[in-house]
């Protein structure tokens, strides 16, 4: 450095110091230009090539986006009633920086809406807390006259802001639970796989379980949004624009609404479900696992005791039994069996003879009865395992599983929200793969009277049901219009397929196992098979030990015998035997499909003797249970009588609902919001 | 760097023309940074100028003599007053800059801004030549720093200690004290600085400190200043908002966006235009002061001439370098456009005195070195 001159220098002169001056005031100069330099170049620097990011930053400061939670599209029927829809929820929030008077404000609200004191202390705290703009809750879930008492006081009530928002609504409750779903807030979890700021905005749900869950994308729909100017503290200065929400697609399912909350309420105290099946399409019609859940009591977050009450119930109402549930088909493959015995050269007219038993080697395997001489159609009937374990050894069980699964069963269905357990259809190589061991003749004889290792579900049992009624390959499907092509064509001829039909008549209509399930109707017949699967080898049949221990009821059954329309499962845990639980609940929900006012007779009948509806009956227990818990529970929001009755077993029949006669007629626009239904 | 001819001009307008531009263009600001009105901002800040302009003029006719005079008085006064401010605010309980007079409230510590120059400029001007690299020139120098400097700095103000030292250190550069002084200094307070880091300063300069290198981390606490304004000039563009248009400032943002944070309420409604328009007129004003002290015959006006100068500039540089992100927040006002009478009186005080000088120069250009 020149400067650097001075250390040699032991003598200072008035020149020297001039000199230094001169040269350290450039350096000095030249310091501060470079300064000034840096300092235009930053300027430049932000203001002109960071121009973007702080633009948009300063937006993203001025601009205060809030999202409006779109109203979700709703579940249909196949007539278009909803089976999920929304409904007007109303709640009152208030804005704590334009209040005039808070304390007052608060206590004539409180008054108003009828809030106990814990609440408005509460509301008095969190206004007190609160910064900004950020409205504070009062009250939500209000009905329209709390809603609308506040609306007529509002020029007195500064800072009172009534929200109209909506909340899910499921007209027939537990009915639809298990193949619905039901909705919720987002969890966590949900917000860290989908970082959309529209999952923790106040008031959205986002479909948590069964259909709701897997149409989550088309149910949505897009938020609107509410763009204002803020400052820093959060006050609005003006209200920049507003967009509408766009309410999500619906969804129109093959289900049948009235015939789903039919069948749900015919199951009655007994825990089971009941999958009903179009044998012209494939569609399901019905697919009911009860005892259920209310999913309107999960919308507003499930409570800790209902959940303790629900998990602690052995009738499990959380497991959707109609996909889930897994049992032992038992009789009702019989028919089954009788279609691969004709394949495989076994005529049906050749007679066992049924004195009670099949010996197999060493063992001996006891039939129901003795039913001395029996040909193929009153093997069915009679639900003769002799003759099935006879014809069954003779050609071998390798024919029985194909055929098991060219029906249906042991199959997993694409079926849209429905998670299934397919069960097991047993063969030799599963059994070794599964166990390490050979497959033994007596094995065989198990499953060909389905007990043993064969486990199915009871929406396999109903596409088996379907299959056998029609001769076609049937594939269930969910979604309305979405016809699933027919399978390759099942390889009977109608002649092997009238006798296995016959035999099935004759369950129904003969002498057979389920006379009970006559239909009581002018020129439609029904055909069906029994089935009681043991749940314990050693237990005898019938009505014995605790219900954990009982069989399992079955019945499959198809209507109108010689053009089949519907085919039917039922399964009823531990129901005892097929004819005692399984088939009366069939003969109703057939008889439903044809005369509603007659089946509907039966079921409010019975549901006088059963304490009312699922509805009514659960909410006496959760009272019942949250009473010994000591805890007290708001009431839920009441039914939407409006809605309900265009989709409950009720609304199929005219004037049947008793005292709701004004409330037949449904509105010509369902949609609580006003919005047209968009159909999916 | 061209020499001003004296006889061209009586008055320093190519000072004063751009001077007078700046306050007025500081005015536009404030006034829109008052909501878009004169009051409470905009046109005290005229009215200040102007009283400040008129004590700029009457400092101009004091002769050399005088001012050399009352170079160490003026100092013990502000050093008193110093005190004074210290030994009040410990009495009522807290730290305190300001001395109530009454009639106004007095801020000895910018006083002593331009004081300490002076008074070291006075000091050089009449060491003799030959003790310039002695102890002698150093010893009494550092006390006379030392005393303003510790007392502004228990304040606490570090921004004004450090301005005053920032003066102080000028002047003494440029008075040729040897440079392994600096050097040694330099390197002294580089090796000092961790340790006066973390024992000298308060937890919340600390903060600041560490904030201001990293002020992402906390968006929301202390790094929301700079954050803030960053976004202000950033979002400004080529030509800004418009005047009156910048939402960070009128949406209360921007901290202080009429005096720390003037000049980003400037840029996010006038632009890189506007900014460049401030650099240019400080350049310009910094320049003529520079040519005031180069053209200085004897070395107290050309030590006082460039100690002003660099008051200045420090204030201008660590404001400007604040509102960008390029020092910590200290609470610099930018002269002559932010709000601020105690600014614009150090300013002005520090703009009278180059006046003054240029006409020292003016009346006597060829004398020799006196003293």
């Amino acid at each position: 450095m020149k400067l650097g001159k001075n250390r040699r220098k032991r003598f200072t002169s008035a020149a020297t110091l001039d000199a230094s001056f001169s040269r350290r005031s450039f350096v000095v100069a030249a310091g501060m230009g470079g300064i000034g330099t840096l300092l235009a170049s930053r300027v430049g620097y932000l203001a002109v090539i960071e121009n973007k990011k702080y633009s948009l930053e300063s937006e993203s400061n001025r601009v205060n986006l809030s999202l409006i939670p779109p109203r979700r599209g709703w579940i249909l029927d196949r007539n278009g009633a909803p089976l999920a829809s929304n409904r007007a929820d109303f709640r009152v929030d208030v804005i704590p920086e334009l209040m005039t008077d808070p304390q007052g404000t608060i206590t004539r609200l409180g008054d108003i809406l009828e809030l106990d004191p814990t609440t408005v202390a509460d509301v008095h705290q969190r206004v007190a807390d609160a910064v900004g703009a950020q409205p504070v809750e009062v009250a939500s879930g209000l009905n329209y006259d709390q809603f609308a008492a506040v609306g007529v006081r509002l020029p007195d009530l500064h800072g009172v802001v009534p929200q109209r928002g909506f909340s899910r609504y499921y007209p027939t409750g537990p009915s639809v639970a298990h193949l619905i779903g039901y909705v919720g807030q987002a969890n966590a979890e949900e917000y860290k796989k989908d970082h959309d700021p529209l999952l923790i905005t106040p008031g959205f749900k986002i479909g948590k379980d069964g259909l709701e869950k897997s149409f989550e994308k088309e149910l949505r729909g897009v938020p609107g949004a509410r763009r204002v100017e803020v400052t820093a503290s959060g006050r609005i200065v003006k209200e920049l624009e507003t967009r509408e929400d766009v309410q999500g697609q619906s969804v129109k399912l093959t289900i049948d609404g009235p015939l789903q909350d039919f069948a749900a309420r015919r199951v009655g105290l007994e825990s089971g479900s009941v999958a009903v099946i179009d044998c012209q399409t494939g569609g399901i019609l019905a697919l009911v696992s009860m005892p259920a859940y209310d999913p309107n009591s999960f919308v507003g977050g499930i409570g800790r005791l209902r959940w303790k009450m629900l998990n602690e119930d052995d009738h499990i109402p959380l497991l959707n039994k109609s996909v889930r549930g897994l049992y032992p088909p038992g009789s009702t493959v019989k028919p089954m069996a009788t279609l691969a015995l004709q394949q495989h050269g076994v005529s049906p007219d050749e007679h066992v003879y049924c004195g009670g038993g099949y010996q197999l080697g060493r063992r001996y395997f006891r039939c129901d009865a003795v039913h001395g001489s029996v040909d193929m159609r009153t093997a069915i009937e009679k639900s003769c395992n002799t003759y099935f374990w006879t014809m069954v050894h003779r050609v071998g069980y390798d024919v029985l599983a194909p055929m098991a699964r060219t029906l249906g069963l042991g199959d997993e269905f694409q079926l849209p929200g429905t998670s299934q357990r397919y069960g097991t259809i047993p063969t030799p190589e599963w059994k070794m793969r599964r166990f390490h061991q050979e497959w033994t003749a007596a094995d065989g004889l198990n499953a060909a009277i389905g007990q043993g290792y064969v486990l199915v579900n009871p929406l396999q049992l109903a596409v088996m049901t379907s299959r056998i009624a029609t001769g076609k390959n049937l594939v269930p499907s969910l979604v309305y219009g979405n016809k699933r092509p027919v399978g390759p064509s099942l390889p009977f001829t109608p002649e092997q397929l009238q006798v296995t039909h016959e035999g099935m008549f004759r369950v129904v209509n003969g002498s057979g196992t389920a006379s009970i399930a006559r239909l009581n109707l002018d020129g439609i017949q029904m055909a069906g098979k029994t089935g009681t699967a043991q749940v314990r080898k050693l237990v005898s049949r019938g009505h014995v030990g605790d219900w954990k221990s009982r069989d399992h009821s079955l019945f499959v059954c198809f209507a109108p015998f010689d053009n089949p329309r519907y085919a039917i499962s039922v399964v009823i845990e531990h129901g005892t035997f097929g004819s005692v639980a399984a088939a009366p609940i069939a003969r109703d929900v057939m008889t439903y499909l044809f005369d509603p006012e007659k089946a509907l007779d039966t079921l409010h009948k019975l549901e006088q003797g059963w304490g009312g509806t699922p509805d009514e009956r659960m909410r006496r227990r959760y009272l019942a249970f949250i009473g010994d818990q000591g805890v007290d529970d708001p009431p839920p929001p009441p039914p939407d009588l409006d809605i309900a009755s265009r989709v409950d077993a009720e609304s199929r029949v005219v004037g049947m609902k008793p005292g709701s006669a004004e409330k037949e007629t449904p509105s010509p626009s369902p949609d609580a919001s006003g919005t047209p239904i968009t159909t999916a | 760097m061209g020499v001003i001819p004296t006889s061209i001009a009586r008055q320093p307008w190519r000072m004063l023309i751009p001077l007078t531009a700046l306050v007025c263009f500081g005015a536009l600001v404030l006034y829109s940074a008052g909501g878009g009105g004169w009051m409470p901002y905009a046109a005290p800040h005229l009215v200040q100028y102007f009283v400040f302009l008129v004590m700029a003029f009457v400092m101009t006719r004091f002769p050399r003599d005088f001012v050399a005079l009352m170079a160490f008085p003026a100092y013990a006064v502000i050093l008193v007053l110093l005190v004074l401010v210290e030994a009040v605010g410990a009495m009522g309980g807290g730290s305190q800059r300001w001395l109530n007079l009454g009639f106004m409230q007095l801020q000895p510590s910018e006083l002593m801004k331009p004081a300490i120059v002076l008074v070291l400029a006075r000091f050089y001007g009449s060491l003799p030549v030959g003790e310039v690299p002695s102890w002698r020139a150093l010893i009494p120098v550092v006390s006379l720093l030392a005393f303003p400097m510790i007392l502004v700095g228990l304040q606490p103000d570090l921004g004004t200690a450090l301005a005053i030292g920032f003066g102080g250190a000028v002047v003494m550069f440029l008075a040729g004290l040897p440079l392994r002084w600096f050097v040694g200094a330099g390197v002294a307070g580089a090796a000092m600085a961790p340790v006066a880091f973390f024992f000298v300063l308060k937890p919340y300069q600390q903060k600041r400190v560490f904030t201001f290198l990293t002020p992402e981390k906390d968006p929301l606490g202390d790094g929301y200043h700079i954050t803030q304004s960053k976004i202000a000039i950033g979002s400004g563009g080529w030509f800004g908002k418009g005047f009156g248009n910048g939402t960070q400032s009128h949406l209360n943002y921007l901290p202080e966006p009429h005096t720390d944070f003037a000049f980003a309420t400037m840029a996010e409604e006038w632009g890189f235009i506007g900014g460049l328009f401030v650099l240019i007129v400080f350049a310009l004003i910094l320049r003529w002061g520079w040519n005031v002290a180069r053209s200085s015959r004897d070395r107290f006006s050309q030590l006082l001439a460039a100690g002003m100068v660099a008051t200045i500039f420090f204030y201008v540089a660590i404001n400007l370098m604040m509102v960008m992100g390029l020092a910590p927040v200290v609470g610099i006002p930018l002269p002559f456009v932010s709000h601020g009478g105690s600014s614009m009186m150090t300013n002005m005080i520090c703009i009278g005195t180059l006046m003054m000088i240029d006409r020292w120069n003016r009346m006597a250009p060829r004398s020799g070195l006196r003293g």
